[in-house]
């Protein structure tokens, strides 16, 4: 298989590792029990995804590549997930409205790839597209919630598209392994994923009564590994057992 | 106050209502009621119920009931209710002596 | 007979009280004490192990430990709603929480200093939890003992996983092994102190056991406890922190050394090493989710409105 296969998984491992990652972090924080237990298994699902695409790149990769050695021994640079998946979560409006921008995403990427020419990655899509269909559920529920709730919830709301929406221009900014994902016929159009997104993203904002903000300045970097600050706490934090005692079974 | 299996959790100001959970956990059985929980509303409520009441692939269906909807008979009215039920034998078929022969009828 | 009779018959013939029987007004506050606790016990345990998910060392340990800590919450939830059929809501009981008038379980004041404290904490605390929660599944209580059948069922991975846990360290390097071997130092007499005040100075346990919420007493636990433990070290190439700790043929049971009481009231009574930060941590979660919780509620009546104004 060609490197950029490789590429191309893992940049799908990476973004859901670290959304899982951050998603995680709520687990007994949440805002009440029931949505404790919600955003957790939105992080066993991320996480179980990513261990997957990993599971599939390592297996290409040989030369003893583990979804540890992928997950645990790579630094800032050689992740290529999307900006947006670092960002720290801040409050519940900026959690799930992240969630629900991303998601989203990865709902008609993966409904694509259902049908890619490789089989084991239709496979793997297949079955975190049903999971994602859920997240998708979820997370513009509560987007409608909280953007139709209370005065604060929909200032909160707000301020949290504020600080995402420029970074959700980068998910539709192909990189070279995803020009080629989709002329080869393994990966996904995101030219087609961008007008679903956008179609989608426009139906639930107004039902949340949010108003759709200017294209404007877009971040970009992730594909490429030139990340925000965050990452590299996520990573030091996340692989410390690893690098602190190297050669270790766990 | 309800006169509901909750013998009379008043909910605090502000906090989510209470629902009572009913799973089917497989196709051809009834629904079968397996605890509670608080959602905002009905449809919370389902998702709720999904997320802690079938991480274990426990179900395959899932109805929720607001809990101040559920009435529920008395216990102190049991004797009236039930027991008069105690002496109706001839409902039951082991009631019935037949001869070998039809012991399957 | 009279309701008293009609309560008492029931408990000689092992007949479950559900929540609208009559029963004593001094059962009823029992088990709200003991349920509110146990309930919160699950959800404050969420907080020591949880400071551990982001640090999990491989990522089948991450969905392991991710999903232990949600089982706890789930856990957390049915005794809530199990408590709420007696007449409280989980508001008030938080409440009695935050205030500090409701306890937990005093083991969740320590701090998880190493990864092998994930292991120690399922085998040890989890296993004194299951060895109190085993015989709750024939509580009085009917709520109580069927929320305890559910969390037992799940609980049985959460041991197992902590073994798991500290095997792979003790078969690993040798700073693994001191990890791991630190750990239980470290978990071991907390762990065995769980199954509270010695029975002469538990004032509850007589009328709990007439009632029988309670199965067994405190000491009867703990020592089944100390003889499941002290054969199950072995398996670990581990020792357990007691010298006193010995076999003893005449009773048939393992000795072991005297617990540090004082350590247990001074925990009990705030002064462990992280009681202020895990109250602190509950408190804010739960405050930082006052206004979301607002908002579903604002959404819901929002929408129930609009919903009957096209009915009419």
């Amino acid at each position: 298989m060609s490197k950029a296969f490789v590429s191309y998984l893992l940049s799908l491992a990476d973004n859901t590792l670290i959304l899982g990652h951050r998603n995680s972090e709520w687990c007994g924080h949440g805002p009440i029990l029931e949505q404790d237990i919600a955003i957790t298994n939105m992080a066993l699902d991320c996480i179980g995804q990513a261990r997957n695409f990993y599971q599939y790149a390592a297996q290409l990769m040989g030369n003893h590549t583990t979804e540890d050695s992928l997950a645990y021994l790579r630094d800032v640079t050689e992740f290529t997930n999307c900006l947006l998946v670092e960002l720290p979560n801040g409050d519940w409006a900026k959690t799930v409205l992240r969630h629900f921008l991303f998601s989203t995403f990865q709902y008609y990427v993966y409904q694509q790839l259902k049908n890619s020419n490789d089989t084991l990655l239709a496979a793997i899509a297949e079955k975190g597209f049903k999971e994602i269909t859920y997240h998708v559920r979820w997370s513009s529920e509560w987007v409608i919630r909280l953007g139709d709730g209370t005065e604060e919830s929909k200032d909160r709301v707000l301020q949290a598209l504020d600080a995402v929406w420029s970074y959700t221009g980068e998910l539709f900014q192909p990189a070279d392994f995803e020009l080629q994902a989709q002329q080869e016929g393994w990966g996904a159009d995101l030219l087609l994923v961008k007008r679903n997104w956008d179609e989608k993203i426009k139906a639930v904002f107004e039902e949340a009564t949010l108003p759709m903000p200017p294209t404007a300045w877009m971040h970009a970097g992730g594909k490429q590994g030139k990340h925000t600050e965050h990452l590299g706490f996520i990573l030091a934090e996340m692989q410390f057992l690893q690098r602190a005692y190297p050669n270790s079974e766990w | 106050m309800s006169d509901s299996e909750k013998a009379g959790a008043t909910q605090a100001n502000g906090a989510w209502p209470l629902w009572e959970i009913f799973i089917r956990s497989r196709q051809g059985l009834d629904h079968k009621h397996v605890g509670s929980l608080h959602a905002a509303d009905a449809q919370m409520a389902i998702e709720n119920a999904r997320d802690v009441y079938t991480r274990r692939m426990e179900g395959i269906s899932i109805w929720v009931v607001e809990s101040k909807y559920i009435h529920a008979s008395n216990p102190t009215e049991a004797g009236a209710l039930y027991d008069p039920a105690d002496d109706k034998a001839y409902r039951h078929p082991t009631f019935y002596q037949l001869p070998e022969e039809l012991k399957h009828m | 007979m009279t309701p008293e009779n009609l309560f008492e018959d029931k408990i000689a013939k092992e007949i479950k009280i559900e929540p609208r029987d009559w029963m004593p007004e001094k059962y009823r506050q029992t088990l709200i004490r003991q349920i509110s606790q146990h309930a919160h016990s699950e959800i404050v345990g969420m907080l020591p192990e949880g400071n551990w998910i982001t640090r999990a060392p491989s990522l089948r340990r991450k969905v392991i430990l991710l999903a232990k800590v949600q089982d706890e919450a789930g856990h957390g939830l049915y005794l809530y709603s199990a408590a709420e059929t007696l007449g409280i809501s989980r508001d008030e009981m938080y409440d009695q929480l935050h205030s500090g008038k409701a306890k937990y379980s005093s083991i969740f004041n320590y701090p998880t200093l190493s990864w092998a404290d994930i292991g120690a904490i399922g085998w040890l605390v989890d296993g004194a939890a299951i060895m109190n929660q085993v015989p709750l599944c024939r509580s009085s209580f009917g709520p109580y003992a069927r929320a305890m059948v559910r969390i037992c069922k799940e609980e049985s991975f959460h041991q197992r996983q902590g073994f798991e846990i500290l095997l792979t360290l003790c078969r690993g390097t040798e700073a693994q092994r001191k990890m791991a071997q630190d750990a239980i130092n470290r978990w071991w007499w907390p762990s065995i102190m769980m199954f509270g005040p010695k029975d002469d100075e538990s004032p509850n346990t007589i009328q709990s056991m007439r009632w029988k919420i309670k199965r067994f007493s405190n000491d009867e636990l703990r020592q089944k406890f100390v003889d499941v433990c002290a054969e199950q070290i072995k398996t670990l190439g581990l020792t357990i922190p007691d010298e006193n700790l010995k076999w003893n043929e005449a009773t048939q049971h393992y000795d072991f050394g005297a617990i540090d009481w004082n350590e247990f009231w001074q925990v009990v009574q705030g002064n462990g090493p992280c009681n202020k930060e895990r109250l602190q941590a509950r408190k804010k979660a739960w405050e930082a989710g006052a206004w979301v919780r607002e908002a579903a509620n604002a959404y819901a009546e929002k929408r129930k409105a609009r919903e009957s104004t096209q009915a009419a």
